[in-house]
């Protein structure tokens, strides 16, 4: 958590309180655009190895564009439910805010699963990631995506518990639901990009 | 059980490496015996390893770097001594195996490990109390930082001893560093190495950039922080943006090693190139993100010791700022013999040459502060006016490079590695070691002896001349980088010059041990001309860190100060400092916690388990390191207040030496 001692004690309370999420919050986005870069590193390195098939199978011979619209609906559906969720944290309704990260939290697995039966379809079709320079960086970049989805899964599942704990819906606590929030949401825009460059691209 | 790691991975048949291994042991088993003998077990834990106090962090990088520039400068030794000998039908004494380990070590653990963490070391001291805050933004996430990089450093340290370093230079250059040239696990190591590093690096990048954005004094203005706050502010901006890079890249060359994956494979469609356009666009920013905080210690040094305040703020301010965007546009020009087409080596050779004018524009602001001034040639100084003109003999090799036709003749040659020695020893690490000098009274409360900082500058600065001006020679005459032999009689001469100058070197490191030592005899002495009473050590300090006592007490400052314009400790001095205003308060800090050494720990055990496949391990520690982070999570017992007696008496004790140190005058 931030620390900001540059607010006496004796200055108003929730006032310090504001001062110090607002500077956990501008560190966190720093963070994500640094993390913005490393998909946008991937990307490029998509972009450059995409026809580099060696032989092996192309995009449009693998991609099965049904399971993609299904995984692309059920992530964009979470987005909503998880800002339900948030609307509900600050209205300081604590049933609504586990329900509706329980509901998230779903979405999210089902999405992680059909990207693990997605990607073991293909290594079992024998299109694994070292068949060739264009199978690596899909499933770098598509992989990294999904990892960093289990990672914001794990993390709600932490951020649940505290939230039924004795954390409650204090101050602290809403800076952490709002920084989860932050890369959930991020978690969609690049989502949206390897929908459309990765899928797309390879499909047409 | 222990994955690829047999007993056979130890390389005792290598007499180096088993003496290195016997004096490493020796001095560290007495380091530890005698902290035992001391019993300081437990004031080290509670003081200095758990601490989050960014001036402790900032010692504790210091020591590893300096530790580390030991270290690469016994590489630096071998590889000089080796070329002198082996000449003509002489194998010199390092095979070329060995060699070629020497020099990656070089490379990778001056950059990454001394340089790194000294500008860290720097950071960490300065910025917070520059701008008047109490401590950084993210102090826990500041000691994690910390640990990173010390945990990156032992890595990279232990392939020395079990396994063997990596042998493909500092920046791992595939295809040779893929599986199928390179199946040891040197390059694992590297990777490992470099990527928790890079960790540290870019949390410290993203913690400096929120303290600068968010936790200036009250009051002061963004063309009011001082120049050395500027310098690190554009340095983290570029951290954030290339690291990332940086940290791809390794993780794509790990996935290539690991799993049999394409990126950089010579089948398969893989690409060489785009390794070397990705670490390129990490490595050149990487290098002026050493270099501007070097030259924001020069700002702070030579206003200081000019009596003048800085020539040109606004204009050193920008052309910081227009060097983090041209130095992020040039990484071509590592490479201009790839084949790009004339376009591109044109557009990126021009660039290159751009920078040549931000950078002058700072060289005439430092003349000019110094032009008329009442200039004190102590030690901090000296190594400016060194650093002025080693650097810019150094910028001007670099335009010649920056022609892409004459690139063609000299890519890859000794003129090459004479001109980045020429810009990293004259700038980087001249402004690195005048910052160490120049901010030390103010760590420690002592001054150093400067007699013995101003030889230790004598030494460099001859000892970096008769080292690698003869290295610009062989490189015109086409001496290849990386040679382990050579049978030409015309550069042997050289290299003989060379390799005096190596020594010159090594008696002006011995001159900086030197120094220390006897600061250290001086400190236990209490030798009372070496004490620091008034805070302002030199006398002329203009910025807000000489405004409070050495050392500084743990909350830095007793009442946040006022900020009155640009150098506001020079105003109060001009105008008399204002009576202080308020009753003083209980101050809200941060507690201490083990929380970065246990993740330290982890991320070692991490690293190590990797290189060697020991799969239980990494998901143990793995296991470890989240459990401590969501037990972190879940402690809400992190502050606490330090009460108004003990800044009350702190504050007395300091105005009593104010006044003793004013009637001594």
């Amino acid at each position: 958590m931030s620390y900001d001692a540059n607010h006496a004690p004796s200055a108003h309370h929730d006032e310090h309180e504001q001062h110090g999420t607002e500077t956990t919050m501008f560190g966190f986005w720093v963070y994500l655009m640094t993390d913005c870069i490393i998909f946008g590193t991937l990307f490029a390195v998509f972009a450059t190895l995409c026809h580099q098939f060696a032989g092996g199978p192309t995009g449009k011979e693998l991609f099965d564009l049904k399971n993609v619209e299904i995984e692309t609906a059920i992530l964009l559906l979470s987005s909503i439910t998880y800002g339900f969720a948030l609307i509900n944290a600050h209205a300081k309704k604590k049933g609504a805010v586990l329900v509706w990260l329980l509901l998230t939290f779903i979405l999210g697995v089902s999405f992680v699963c059909l990207e693990i039966s997605e990607f073991s379809e293909l290594v079992a079709h024998g299109a694994g990631p070292d068949k060739s320079a264009f199978l690596s960086s899909f499933f770098a970049l598509v992989g990294t995506h999904g990892l960093h989805v289990t990672i914001g899964l794990i993390w709600m599942v932490v951020l649940f518990f505290q939230v039924l704990g004795r954390q409650g819906l204090g101050s602290r606590m809403m800076t952490k639901l709002t920084c989860l929030s932050l890369f959930w949401h991020f978690l969609d825009i690049v989502w949206i990009c390897v929908f459309s460059f990765v899928y797309l691209g390879s499909v047409v | 059980m222990l994955g690829k790691l047999t007993l056979s991975a130890i390389p005792y048949d290598v007499p180096i490496l088993v003496g290195t291994f016997i004096g490493v042991a020796v001095i560290g088993i007495a380091v530890l015996a005698a902290v035992t003998y001391f019993k300081k077990w437990g004031y080290l834990w509670r003081e200095w390893l758990t601490t989050v106090d960014h001036k402790k962090l900032a010692v504790m990088y210091i020591i590893l770097g300096l530790v580390m520039l030991v270290r690469g400068f016994a590489d630096a030794v071998m590889m000089r001594t080796q070329l002198a000998l082996a000449y003509a039908g002489n194998p010199g004494y390092l095979p070329p195996h060995h060699y070629d380990q020497v020099f990656s070590a070089h490379g990778t653990i001056m950059i990454f490990f001394m340089a790194m963490v000294i500008m860290q070391a720097l950071f960490n001291f300065v910025v917070p109390l520059q701008i008047g805050a109490r401590d950084v933004a993210f102090p826990l996430i500041n000691s994690i930082s910390f640990y990173m990089t010390l945990v990156s450093a032992i890595l990279i340290n232990i392939s020395l001893f079990i396994g063997e370093f990596s042998n493909v230079g500092w920046l791992g250059y595939p295809p040779v560093s893929e599986l199928q040239f390179n199946p040891g696990v040197g390059v694992d190591y590297y990777i490992w190495s470099v990527q928790i590093s890079g960790i540290g690096t870019l949390l410290t990048g993203m913690n400096f950039l929120t303290t600068i954005v968010k936790l200036r004094a009250p009051g002061m203005k963004w063309m009011q922080i001082p120049v050395f706050t500027w310098t690190t502010f554009f340095s983290c901006i570029m951290i954030l943006t290339t690291f990332p890079v940086l940290t791809v890249s390794m993780a794509l060359l790990a996935l290539d090693r690991y799993l049999g994956m394409h990126f950089f494979t010579n089948d398969g469609g893989g690409s060489v190139m785009l390794y070397l356009n990705l670490i390129w666009s990490w490595g050149h920013p990487e290098v002026y993100i050493l270099i501007l905080p070097a030259f924001g210690v020069f700002s702070e040094i030579a206003a200081t010791f000019s009596g003048k305040p800085l020539f040109g703020y606004a204009s050193m301010v920008f052309a910081t700022g227009v060097i983090t965007i041209l130095g992020s546009i040039v990484w071509v020009h590592h490479f201009f013999t790839m084949g790009a087409g004339a376009d591109v080596n044109t557009f990126f050779g021009i660039m290159t040459m751009f920078i040549a004018v931000p950078t002058g524009v700072k060289i005439f602001n430092w003349l000019f502060t110094m032009y008329k001034g009442r200039v004190r040639f102590e030690g901090p100084m000296n190594w400016i006016v060194g650093f002025m003109i080693t650097f810019s003999i150094g910028g001007m090799t670099g335009v010649m490079m920056a022609m892409p036709a004459a690139d063609w003749v000299i890519h890859n040659s000794l003129f090459l590695v004479a001109h980045f020695h020429n810009v990293i020893i004259g700038g980087v690490f001249f402004g690195y070691v005048a910052g160490i000098s120049y901010w030390f009274p103010k760590a420690f409360g002592f001054k150093l002896r400067d007699v013995w900082g101003k030889w230790a500058f004598r030494f460099w600065f001859v000892g970096f001349y008769l080292s690698f001006i003869p290295l610009y020679a062989v490189g015109l005459e086409g001496m290849t980088r990386r040679m382990n032999h050579y049978d030409n009689p015309n550069w042997h001469p050289w290299l003989l010059v060379a390799c005096v100058g190596v020594f010159v070197l090594a008696a002006g490191v011995c001159c900086q041990v030197i120094q220390f030592v006897f600061g250290a005899i001086d400190a236990v002495t209490k030798k009372p001309d070496a004490l620091d009473l008034t805070g302002d050590n030199w006398g002329s300090g203009r910025t807000l860190e000489w405004s409070i006592p050495s050392p500084v007490p743990h909350y830095n400052f007793a009442r946040l100060p006022v900020i009155r314009g640009l150098d506001t400790f020079h105003i109060e001095k001009e105008l008399g400092r204002p009576a202080p205003v308020g009753e003083l308060e209980p101050i809200h800090m941060p507690k201490y916690s083990a929380v970065g050494p246990i993740l330290g720990v982890f991320a070692l055990v991490i690293g190590f388990a990797l290189v060697w496949h020991i799969w239980w391990a990494v998901i143990v520690a793995l296991l470890g390191a989240f459990v401590t982070v969501v037990h972190r999570s879940a402690n809400l017992d992190v502050d606490f207040y330090v009460p108004v007696e003990e800044i009350r008496a702190d504050e007395e004790a300091f105005a009593q030496r104010l006044a003793a140190a004013k009637a001594a005058e």
